[in-house]
């Protein structure tokens, strides 16, 4: 086996090109997507973005026949690579979210910017990094992928270049992004000194030895947390995120609280499960902190927003708080639980969040505004938008049959099963939220419904036939895993190969 | 527990057809309001008829088992089940819901309230259809969970949408009470689902049956916490005192269509959760609370009867008359006895019938007369003299005459809490319930009081001039006075679709009254089974 060679005779290590498949149809499909971009003639560019499209799609194929084939863990480069049941869903939810952002970007970048070649080839390198993330088991390999995913969102961010606002949103994320990466990187290489390993198994069993944890090992295992709190936006990391999601084109905005915010929370569990599990004392109630706080905070942000993307920034923060509960339990409660509870809160939250987008750019169409009063009289002059938007909104609410519910429900199970009062404590806080986050959920709903049309104007929107194709795909998805949540597939989750003790 | 599994594909065919018709009308122009209200009549006439035919094929020999049965795997993962089925206590209030609905979209048909969009409206109230029947069919907590919340969001619209003028107050205020309830509810029901299944990590079950063989067994402390979150899920649906002060205010605001389902039907929610979910899975924490609940039953009879005196609106009267009703009902499940539970269930139904009707009168007076102020409404006897009557007929089953429905509701669950079940007895609370017993029996005589003063107001004496022909609001009304027969006045009497809507509730008042047994022959056998815990 792999594992059995010593580092110091190289050996050539075994691919799996099965396994890599996704990856390399990525890789292949950007350099295609950039030569492809130097022939088209400006009028043709459109096709940048369908191509775009169909590469992602190419890339859900192998992650399929993986998926079908394989139910055996694939592990790589000594371990520090892996593709297992975790890794196949979460690439598939990154893939497939990244092909809704293609569908809602194509017709909205046609409009504002000549710039398609780029913009689809950042968006793809963002997700390669992403779909890396899943599986990589390596601090070095976890920091490479999030860079990989960063570095192009920052420039995304920025991409309307005449906006002051884009450019701000850009710098912001930028800055920031770079401070947590130091912070984070910092807590890395500490790790790195106290046990010796990069790779996170090693580091589980080396913090395992100890009796105690020594003060450099909490201080690694803090910093980590802490940069990634910044991905995640958690409060009080927060800060950067409404400023850069009102800036950022709207497309990119529900990239990155959707498909961004899910990697951070994938390395997360990557950490707490695999690198942390014996630090239970020290990372249990530093999240659990960071998640009550977070939950509350951002709910009562949320509350006093006028400008729908704010809200919804807002409210994908508090959201986030709900996935970081399971965490803060991870090792107290029942793993699996806590580990499937932020999966498919991850998948779910993905649907309801870029539909919740799409109907936002839909909308903007045609009133050009982003206030929440801009929403007045919808139910008359657009029912059928103003009904996705009911479900998403009453999905992120956690109403069933939606699949909010379904995702809420878990975190609640995953929390409730370790039995502490702490855990209780933070069932109940997080029980009292919901209602204060259906609160400006219903805000917008009375808005859409109840409202008339602030500027009397109640002609028709004409939604273009991408976005529809993104709303039929995040509604149905949306639905059905509130109806059906069984199938989401998420179940076939047994593990990280390595954690739970296997 | 014994099942019965013949004809298993009923209940979810009698739950879900509504949605049938929803998707139908999605594809029907939003102009076309006929085929709107004739695609939604013909859904509701089957699910009746699916209706009725489940009353039929009910076997009443055996009502205290489930019975329809059937049960499938849903959510592997967290063990929830697709389970359904109807005992006794299910059967009356699922055929209820059916018959409401029924009887509410034929009233809509020339009732569509402002600002119109029948096919939304009516696309709304099937779905809560859908959401009320499967609450009272479910066999699983999950699944008895997400029915419940089905419920919340097309009521909220349809208070919020087409109620009065304070609606979006009103609705957003009945939307985060239920929501807080539920939130904490759903809390409960997992803790509970941990609690029982062990310390393995697999295993366990959502299913009704796994919670009534494992919940007595949990330890009391953790029982007695858990019953505290369901209390308040339920209990905001009641709605019982203090939780209450959703419910005047979305009663008052909402459409006649939505008051009448929200009191039959949506009320019910809760004391059923109590009666199926709350007591038999709870029952040593139901013991330890029982007295509060009986308490604050007792104080919702007085407060909702004193409410109702100082009101000035016929229709938020209605409304806190609702509160000192469902007190009775609840006074009844405290006591923990089959008796008062039977009492409680047959409330239910009588108040959906009652209390239903009342809406539907409210809702015609204020089309009449453009208003609900009690001051200004007189003479109704001789003005519309039908409509008249029929108020008088329904006050009096509402303040519990014998021989209406509304007596058998309210007397039992007053005798009952004389003799409270022998574990609240060996608590020491029988002094306490005795008491309360006194209370109640108060409460009916305010009942009576507010009742009739309402009627002598509203329906005696002369008519007020400002609403007779020579008067001056006359014009405005003539309109309406066109499709109705005239009685030397411009306001027109019942009309055919009132007749139809109200005739089967009216004749359900009197056919309970005079002959309960009907109603607690059903009942009886699957009460006794779920309150055995309690001895005697």
């Amino acid at each position: 086996m792999i594992s059995a060679l010593v580092a110091s005779d190289f050996a050539t290590p075994h691919v799996d090109y099965h396994a890599l498949a996704p990856e390399i149809v990525l890789g292949v499909g950007i350099c295609l997507l950039i030569v492809l971009d130097l022939f088209l003639a400006e009028s043709r560019k459109w096709l940048v973005s369908t191509v775009a499209g169909l590469i992602l799609l190419g890339a859900v194929l192998p992650v399929v026949t993986l998926g079908v084939i394989g139910s055996d863990v694939r592990s790589m480069f000594d371990g520090r690579y892996v593709i297992d049941n975790f890794s196949l869903v979460l690439k598939a939810l990154f893939l497939l979210s990244g092909y809704v952002v293609v569908l809602m970007s194509s017709r909205d970048t046609e409009e504002r910017t000549p710039y398609q070649g780029e913009y689809y080839t950042l968006l793809l390198t963002s997700i390669m990094g992403m779909v890396m993330m899943a599986s990589a088991r390596d601090l070095v390999s976890v920091f490479v992928a999030l860079e990989f995913l960063s570095i192009p969102a920052y420039m995304l961010a920025a991409w309307r270049k005449r906006d002051s606002k884009s450019n701000e949103a850009g710098m912001k994320y930028f800055l920031l992004g770079v401070f947590a990466s130091a912070v984070m990187l910092y807590g890395m290489s500490l790790l790195y000194g106290v046990t010796g390993s990069t790779r996170l198994v090693d580091i589980g069993q080396a913090v395992t030895g100890t009796d105690h944890l020594v003060g450099v090992q909490v201080l690694g295992i803090v910093f980590v947390i802490v940069g990634f709190a910044f991905k995640v936006s958690a409060v009080p990391f927060h800060t950067w995120a409404p400023d850069v999601y009102q800036g950022a084109p709207t497309p990119i905005t529900a990239f990155l609280s959707v498909a961004s915010k899910a990697a951070g929370f994938v390395a997360l569990s990557l950490l707490v499960f695999l690198a942390f599990p014996a630090a239970k004392s020290v990372y249990e109630p530093f999240l659990w902190v960071l998640a009550a706080v977070t939950i509350t905070v951002g709910n009562l942000l949320a509350l006093k927003q006028k400008n729908i993307v704010r809200m919804l920034a807002y409210s994908s923060v508090s959201q986030g708080g709900f996935i970081l509960m399971p965490l803060a339990v991870a090792g107290t409660g029942d793993a699996r639980t806590s580990l499937r509870a932020v999966v498919v809160y991850l998948i779910i939250y993905a649907a309801t969040n870029l539909g919740a987008f799409a109907v936002v750019m839909a909308v903007s169409r045609k009133t050009h505004s982003g206030e929440i009063a801009s929403y007045g009289g919808l139910f008359n002059y657009a029912p059928g938008l103003a009904a996705v938007m009911t479900l998403f909104l009453a999905s992120l609410a956690g109403i069933p049959p939606f699949g909010g519910w379904y995702a809420k429900f878990g975190a609640f199970k995953a929390v409730l099963e370790a039995r502490t009062g702490a855990a209780y404590t933070l069932a109940v806080i997080a029980a009292v939220n919901t209602v204060v986050s259906a609160a400006y959920y219903i805000t917008l709903m009375r808005e859409m419904w109840m409202k008339p049309a602030p500027d009397g104007d109640e002609s028709p929107v004409r939604v273009p036939r991408n976005l529809v194709a993104a709303l039929v795909i995040t509604g149905v998805a949306t639905l059905a895993f509130g109806v059906l949540p069984g199938f989401s597939g998420y179940g076939a989750i047994t593990g990280l190969a390595g954690a739970f003790g296997r | 527990m014994d099942v019965l599994r013949d004809q298993n594909w009923l209940l979810s065919l009698g739950t879900f057809l509504p949605l049938a018709g929803v998707v139908i009308m999605l594809f029907i122009p939003k102009r076309d309001e006929e085929s709107a209200k004739l695609v939604a009549l013909v859904t509701a006439i089957a699910t009746v008829a699916v209706g009725a035919y489940t009353l039929v094929k009910f076997d009443y020999g055996q009502s205290a088992k489930l019975q329809f049965f059937t049960s499938h795997d849903w959510i592997r993962p967290i063990r929830a089940t697709y389970t359904l089925g109807l005992d006794g206590i299910s059967l009356p209030l699922y055929f209820l819901s059916m018959v409401i609905t029924l009887l509410v979209i034929i009233y809509s048909w020339d009732h569509i309230p402002s600002p119109g969009n029948a096919k939304a409206f009516l696309m709304l109230m099937l779905v809560l259809q859908t959401g009320m029947a499967g609450t009272f069919v479910a066999q699983d907590l999950i699944l008895f969970f997400v029915f419940f919340e089905v419920v919340l969001l097309p009521m909220y619209f349809m208070i919020g949408v087409w109620g009065g003028e304070q609606r979006q107050y009103a609705s957003l205020k009945f939307f985060l009470y239920t929501m807080f309830g539920s939130a904490l509810m759903l809390v409960s029901f997992i803790a509970l689902f941990i609690v029982t299944k062990g310390n393995t990590a697999e295993g366990g079950s959502f299913a009704f049956s796994w919670f009534q063989a494992h919940g007595p067994e949990i330890a009391k402390t953790t029982a007695i916490w858990i019953f505290a979150g369901m209390f308040v899920g339920f209990a905001v649906k009641v709605p019982m005192f203090p939780f209450h002060t959703w419910l005047p205010d979305a009663h008052t605001q909402a459409p006649t269509q939505g008051s009448v389902i929200l009191a039959a039907i949506l009320l019910k929610l809760g004391t059923y959760g109590f009666v199926r979910i709350a007591i038999p899975f709870l029952p040593q924490a139901a013991v330890k609370w029982a007295p509060a609940i009986a308490v604050l039953a007792c104080i919702g009879i007085i407060y909702g009867a004193l409410g109702c005196l100082a009101q000035t609106d016929m229709k938020r009267l209605i409304a806190f008359s609702s509160v000192a009703h469902m007190g009775f009902v609840m006074l009844g499940i405290a006591t923990l006895t089959p008796l008062g539970v039977n009492a409680a269930v047959f409330g239910m139904v009588a108040h959906g019938l009652i209390t239903g009707m009342l809406f539907f009168l409210a809702g015609s007076v204020k089309e009449r007369y453009h208003t609900l102020e009690i001051r200004r409404l007189s003479g109704m006897l001789k003005q519309i003299p039908r409509l008249g009557w029929i108020l008088g007929f329904c006050a009096m089953a509402s303040l519990g005459l014998p021989g209406l429905a509304g007596f058998w509701g309210e007397f039992p669950a007053i005798i009952s809490s004389w003799n409270p079940a022998q574990a609240l007895v060996g608590d020491g609370k029988l002094d306490l319930f005795r008491v309360l017993t006194v209370v109640a029996a108060l409460g009916t005589v305010l009942a009576a009081g507010y009742l009739l003063w309402l009627y002598q107001r509203t329906a005696f004496g002369e008519p007020n001039p400002e609403f007779t022909s020579h008067g001056s609001g006359a014009h405005s009304l003539s309109a309406a006075a066109n499709h109705g027969d005239d009685h030397g006045s411009d306001l027109h009497d019942v009309n055919t679709y009132e007749w139809i809507a109200w005739t089967p509730l009216l004749i359900a008042i009197v056919v309970f009254g005079v002959y309960p047994q009907l109603m607690f022959k059903v009942i009886d056998p699957a009460v006794t089974n779920l309150m055995r815990v309690f001895g005697k």
